[in-house]
């Protein structure tokens, strides 16, 4: 009888024991990939920061590709008022699409391209892209860490019980906007 | 190694003093090399970078190189941003140092920065990040002490065979068979004394060319794009330039072997590095995507071997990472003397020189001691004014040039463009409104000039 308690009561401390570590290692996870998304909020943000300088240095050498310069602009704010994951996503998708037509035309304007401000610019702005890709590619490995434990048994039913929700990829829509903007030094 | 040095205290202490030596050897070797590991964890870093005479680096004067070290660790995904550090030789290499996570640095040589484009330094930014986020600096920093260790204690205990030979006799306990036993266990110590560095070195050297497999695998696995890694190591080894500041302990820190023409086709013992025609062979024949799986399989194929080079934690990734594509930005090809002076102007930069540019387009440097408010170009003469305020501020100076720049630039654009009528065809000068000197050559055909002192518009009427 004694011996039938004790077994008992050591089956219950266990399984106490690996559900608090099962739910810690779940909310570290979580926290892990919202660390990773402050990480591509800063460089889109920085990205967003650095466009008006690069329209403003652009825009004596190129008056006629108004439009192009203003497609930016738009995308930019677009990109700014953008909310869920998915929003964000597909606005600076369209963003990089329409920084990717700007530095294509720029090879048009050698003048612009000898501008020490503009070429500090744009060392600026290709750091930053590769910065988002690289935080992005960080930010879906997290995700896909998170999203395994959460799904996989044993895990998945404390995940149940304390109601952990799988979280989204931050996908590239679209094939044209695949493409990071090509930067030439 | 660990074994290797404790049995190595062991034999020398026993053999001295045959009755409880042989704790005392292990003891004493043992502090020995705690001692020493305990200096390297702590002060190893700033040993190896001064030694290397590595000058730590800002955004400002060198923005590409410090835009990849952060690209580099939010790809790693580490807590903590590296310091960067510019080592001024011409011969290419780097290395990452640093055994506390938030004390790390990388460095690179201005030779490597001068000979590499965008797409092939961010492979090497990213092997020696791949060494800090392995923690492959902790194991070299205590394996390089290990092996330091053993061959300070073999050595000394040699010497002192060599020199004093027969001094312990007379510490031996009386006794035939007691004194033949020693006798044997002394032999057994000097063998043992001549092997163990051997035996250590060879243990390293390997232990550090399969680092050096895994870093270019979690290199590329942070690029997305083996061929930077290969195209840098391809051109770093067609040089036979020597690292002046590098030797053997040190080595295995570097990207290449920075000791190139150190005598004898290196072995594949004693060698620290694997040979980079192998390393490039290897990055070359990764077809499926950058992971480690794929690295395992090209590592396999040209080796033509099936060691294990990839720990089956990484081999058990079944995800497929495509490759990228291509920055655009074409391989540097440049003379000799050009590289050079770009260097040149890299290291100067960091020492708070400044430049002016003549209105002949010679660049002068002036150094920021230099005290005189003008100076004569040496090149045509002309008079030009040295910014001393720039010069005592620019010690101070910090923060980013980006955003100041485009401050002036947004308060000056936005003024009406001045204008300027030409008077012939040859060479002609006239003052902006800031009162910089702008000059135009026979040559310019533009509508257009941009003063480099306040970005105000010039245009110019023919």
């Amino acid at each position: 009888m004694g011996i039938l308690l004790v077994v008992i009561l050591l089956i219950v401390v266990f399984a106490v024991l690996f559900v608090i570590g099962v739910f810690n290692s779940l909310v570290g996870l979580r926290n892990q990939v919202k660390n990773a998304w402050s990480q591509i909020d800063v460089q889109l943000k920085r990205r967003h920061d650095l466009i008006p300088n690069l329209v403003e240095t652009a825009k004596g050498y190129m008056v006629h590709e108004r439009t192009t310069l203003e497609n930016i602009t738009k995308a930019r704010s677009t990109a700014m008022g953008a909310q869920s994951v998915g929003d964000k996503a597909k606005a600076e998708g369209a963003l990089s699409g329409a920084m990717s037509k700007f530095f294509l035309v720029v090879e048009n304007y050698p003048d612009l391209k000898a501008n020490q401000n503009f070429l500090a610019v744009q060392e600026e702005l290709a750091s930053t892209e590769n910065k988002i890709a690289f935080s992005r590619q960080n930010y879906n490995d997290q995700v896909l860490f998170f999203n395994n434990k959460i799904q996989m048994f044993p895990s998945n039913t404390i995940a149940g019980m304390f109601s952990f929700k799988s979280e989204e990829f931050f996908g590239v829509e679209g094939q044209e906007e695949r493409e990071a903007p090509k930067v030439k030094f | 190694m660990g074994l290797c040095l404790i049995f190595l205290g062991y034999v020398i202490g026993f053999s001295i003093y045959p009755n409880g030596g042989g704790i005392a050897g292990l003891l004493i070797a043992v502090v020995i090399w705690f001692v020493m590991s305990l200096v390297s964890y702590f002060a190893g870093d700033s040993i190896l970078l001064s030694m290397s005479g590595a000058k730590e680096i800002t955004h400002d004067i060198h923005p590409q190189l410090f835009n990849i070290v952060e690209e580099m660790k939010i790809a790693a995904n580490l807590p903590f941003m590296p310091r960067v550090y510019i080592i001024d030789d011409p011969a290419p290499n780097a290395f990452a140092t640093g055994t506390k996570p938030g004390k790390t640095s990388i460095a690179v040589t201005a030779g490597l920065l001068s000979r590499l484009n965008r797409d092939e330094l961010q492979g090497v930014v990213a092997h020696e990040m791949s060494h800090i986020s392995n923690r492959d600096v902790l194991f070299v920093t205590f394996a390089g002490v290990l092996l330091g260790s053993v061959v300070l204690i073999s050595e000394v205990f040699l010497r002192s065979m060599f020199y004093s030979s027969g001094s312990s006799r007379r510490y031996r306990s009386g006794g035939k068979g007691g004194g033949q036993a020693q006798l044997i266990i002394i032999a057994v110590a000097i063998v043992f004394a001549i092997l163990a560095p051997i035996l250590a070195r060879i243990l390293y050297f390997a232990l550090s060319r399969r680092r050096e497999y895994l870093a270019d695998a979690s290199g590329v696995r942070l690029t997305r794009y083996p061929e930077g890694l290969a195209s840098a190591l391809e051109s770093i080894s067609t040089t036979d330039l020597n690292l002046a500041s590098a030797n053997k302990v040190t080595a295995p820190m570097y990207i290449v072997n920075p000791l190139k023409s150190e005598g004898m086709p290196l072995s594949d013992l004693t060698s620290t590095h694997p040979p980079i025609s192998e390393r490039i062979k290897i990055l070359r024949g990764m077809s499926q995507g950058v992971n480690y799986l794929s690295y395992q399989k090209a590592f396999s194929l040209v080796k033509g071997q099936v060691s294990t080079i990839i720990p089956a934690s990484g081999r058990k990734e079944s995800e497929i990472i495509p490759i990228r594509k291509a920055s655009v930005e074409p391989k540097k090809e440049q003379s000799q003397k050009k590289g050079a002076r770009e260097i040149g102007d890299l290291i100067r930069a960091i020492n708070k020189y400044i430049f002016l540019t003549c209105i002949c387009g010679l660049k002068i440097k002036v150094p920021p001691d230099f005290n005189k408010p003008k100076l004569n170009c040496p090149r045509c003469g002309h008079e030009l004014e040295v910014p001393l305020a720039e010069l005592a501020a620019i010690t101070t100076a910090v923060g980013s040039v980006i955003p100041k720049e485009t401050e002036q630039k947004e308060k000056q654009s936005n003024l009406e463009p001045l204008t300027y009528k030409r008077q012939g065809k040859g060479w002609e000068s006239f003052l902006c409104s800031c009162g910089k000197l702008q000059q135009i050559s026979p040559m310019f055909s533009g509508s257009q000039v941009v003063c480099n002192n306040c970005e105000r518009k010039i245009e110019i009427i023919n």
